[in-house]
């Protein structure tokens, strides 16, 4: 692997722990020396643990009761919520649902790597095509829900393009028939989250050093023999980690479809269903339920992932990178 | 292979004929079609929001607007739409965040880079499986802890969010600090300097690049975020331009000609930073996005 070009693509994040770091004058740290450390870390330590682990040690406590979330007392089900999240045809359903978005998320990278390996070579207003195809990936998620809603409502601009093109009978209702909308929302997701992972494609592409492509064609490699022998073999881990985390992306898809049509018609996700479940139905123990399966499967992923792609090729590329929401504010 | 390329020299060029015209023709066609799927659905929201509310029934939705200057959908978003609390609460809120998180981000990582103590392993580890852990299913019950605070509709509520769940930007700063000599922090501190001055004086100055990539890519998330505010800060005073221009779904549900303007008002900041900050927004998503 590279490691003249482009800095941005080797986080190293996880490789980086392995190497304690000796602080300043090591051999003279007193009492106070000692104390320090903790003093800048006692304000990220109290938000980390009231923000992150409270609420997940809760999660699971909840997760054993039926609370709706107002009651005083918790009753304890043992693991009645689990069972129905597996058992329950409308719970199971969701999962249903997050295969459009797993099937969706590999044409994303299919269509990702095209382009970022067309970019990667030269071409004409390089820097407006990237601009475009990225552009989505930074628009507000209501913004971009409206713009569909928008572009998808009957007679609106998706409709007036089919009619022009003379493929009238092709028309739906995009967002309405339970038989297409998840087709539709899960497209919306891949024009949306498209750019980011062209763009970490490109930036793996483009720190492949220069000489080999040189090298290639002197020796009258083709296009495709460059794309197959050079490009390929050097952003593999990134695409074999983009696949394996789309399994946990394509159950964390939220925004969109919540926006769109608020789970309506057979589009309910995971997620959806999850915060309905907490907030508008107060089951807060079913839900909770569900965040915990959510997290044992998003563990599992992350330890399958650790396994497969060995320390030195995450060390190359960025470690985690999640097709369907991939930087939330929070997450 | 280094050897055949001096023995082949530079007289195998790729043969110049039908094929790579094609080819060439395939690859603009390509990226025009991609950008039209692009840009099609964006360009008509603009074309909408200039439009008056007859017009927009009638006409086509790729029919330009009579009138380029009619910027009534605009007034309307704004005043009756609450976009201005929107925008209002939004910079307010991002700000206090984005201070927040490159202040808590830089000491942590300062603290956990630059000194060895006993829990450190144990406080990495934390962090670690923390980025790990959806945010989104765990608000079931990070709403609870934010209600027992007596947070619930404030917004401190999201500020606090923001800027206590982001460790990715804790990330950011250990990586970049990691290429800080420690010369300059024994430096410092044979001039007599305590761990607090070398942090401020020393570190925060050099740490420069980095902390540009956390206002970055957390100033647009925050910009961006939809659920929490949704979540935390349902009181309409409170609104942030997420939740306003969700709001239009309501009220303005039959007036798109209001909701494109919304969109485009929403649109507008984020186009003009992305225009001027095209390198470092790149840069910094590419690194953002490892955590």
């Amino acid at each position: 692997m590279t490691t003249t070009t482009a800095p941005v693509t080797r986080p190293a994040l996880l490789s980086r722990f392995r190497r304690p770091a000796p602080g300043p004058g090591a051999g003279r740290r007193g009492l106070r020396a000692g104390l320090t450390p903790y003093l800048f870390l006692v304000v990220p330590l109290a938000f980390l643990i009231v923000l992150t682990y409270v609420p997940v040690v809760n999660m699971f406590w909840y997760s054993f009761t039926d609370w709706d979330g107002l009651d005083p007392t918790k009753n304890l089900v043992g693991l009645q919520n689990y069972r129905d999240v597996f058992t329950q045809p409308d719970n199971l359903r969701v999962f249903y649902v997050s295969l459009y978005y797993f099937a969706a998320s590999f044409l994303q990278m299919a269509l990702a790597l095209y382009f970022a390996t067309l970019l990667s070579f030269k071409v004409r207003f390089r820097s407006m095509w990237k601009g475009i195809l990225f552009f989505p990936y930074l628009i507000n998620g209501v913004a971009i829900a409206l713009i569909f809603t928008n572009f998808l409502k009957p007679d609106g601009g998706l409709d007036v393009l089919l009619s022009g093109l003379g493929l009238d009978s092709w028309i739906r209702q995009w967002t309405g028939d339970p038989a297409v909308v998840n087709y539709t929302l899960a497209s919306v997701s891949v024009w949306r989250y498209l750019g980011l992972n062209f763009v970490l494609f490109l930036g793996a592409i483009q720190s492949i050093p220069n000489d080999q492509y040189e090298a290639a064609d002197l020796d009258g490699a083709s296009k495709w023999q460059q794309f197959w022998f050079i490009i390929l073999p050097s952003i593999k881990p990134i695409v074999g980690l983009s696949v394996i985390l789309a399994i946990s992306g394509s159950l964390a898809v939220f925004e969109i479809p919540f926006i769109m049509t608020g789970g309506a018609n057979g589009s309910e996700t995971f997620v959806i269903r999850t915060v309905n479940m907490a907030f508008e139905f107060n089951k807060v123990g079913l839900a909770s339920a569900m965040a915990v399966v959510l997290l044992v499967v998003v563990l599992i992923v992350t330890w399958i992932q650790r396994r497969l792609v060995p320390e030195e090729e995450r060390a190359a590329k960025p470690a985690k990178q999640a097709p369907a929401e991939p930087t939330g504010a929070t997450s | 292979m280094s050897t055949l390329v001096i023995e082949n020299g530079p007289t195998t060029r790729p043969r110049r004929g039908a094929r790579p015209v094609l080819v060439t023709a395939g690859k603009y066609t390509s990226l025009v079609i991609a950008s039209l799927v692009m840009l099609v659905p964006i360009v008509i929201i603009v074309l909408g929001a200039f439009k008056t509310k007859q017009e927009f029934l009638k006409s086509g939705p790729f029919t330009p607007p009579d009138n380029w200057l009619n910027f009534t959908n605009f007034v309307t978003a704004f005043t009756r739409g609450g976009m201005l609390q929107g925008f209002l609460n939004t910079t307010l809120i991002l700000v206090v965040s984005v201070a927040g998180t490159v202040i808590i981000g830089s000491s942590a990582a300062y603290a956990l880079d630059r000194f060895t103590f006993r829990f450190r392993k144990s406080v990495l580890g934390l962090f670690l499986l923390a980025t790990l852990v959806p945010a989104v299913t765990t608000q079931v019950a990070t709403f609870q802890v934010i209600n027992t605070l007596g947070l619930f509709n404030t917004r401190t509520a999201a500020i606090v969010l923001f800027m206590g769940t982001d460790i990715v930007s804790i990330y950011i700063f250990m990586q970049f600090m990691r290429t800080i000599p420690k010369e300059l922090d024994e430096a410092a501190a044979l001039d007599g300097a305590g761990h607090f001055r070398i942090y401020t004086r020393v570190i925060l100055p050099l740490l420069k690049p980095a902390v540009a990539t956390v206002v970055i890519i957390k100033g647009i998330a925050i910009y961006n975020e939809f659920y929490i505010p949704f979540l935390y800060m349902p009181a309409r005073n409170l609104g942030v331009i997420s939740t306003s221009l969700f709001r239009f779904k309501g009220p303005f549900g039959s007036q798109w000609e209001t909701i494109c303007a919304g969109v485009l008002i929403v649109l507008i900041p984020t186009l003009v930073v992305f225009l001027l900050l095209q390198r470092f927004i790149y840069n910094g998503f590419t690194s953002g996005a490892a955590k």
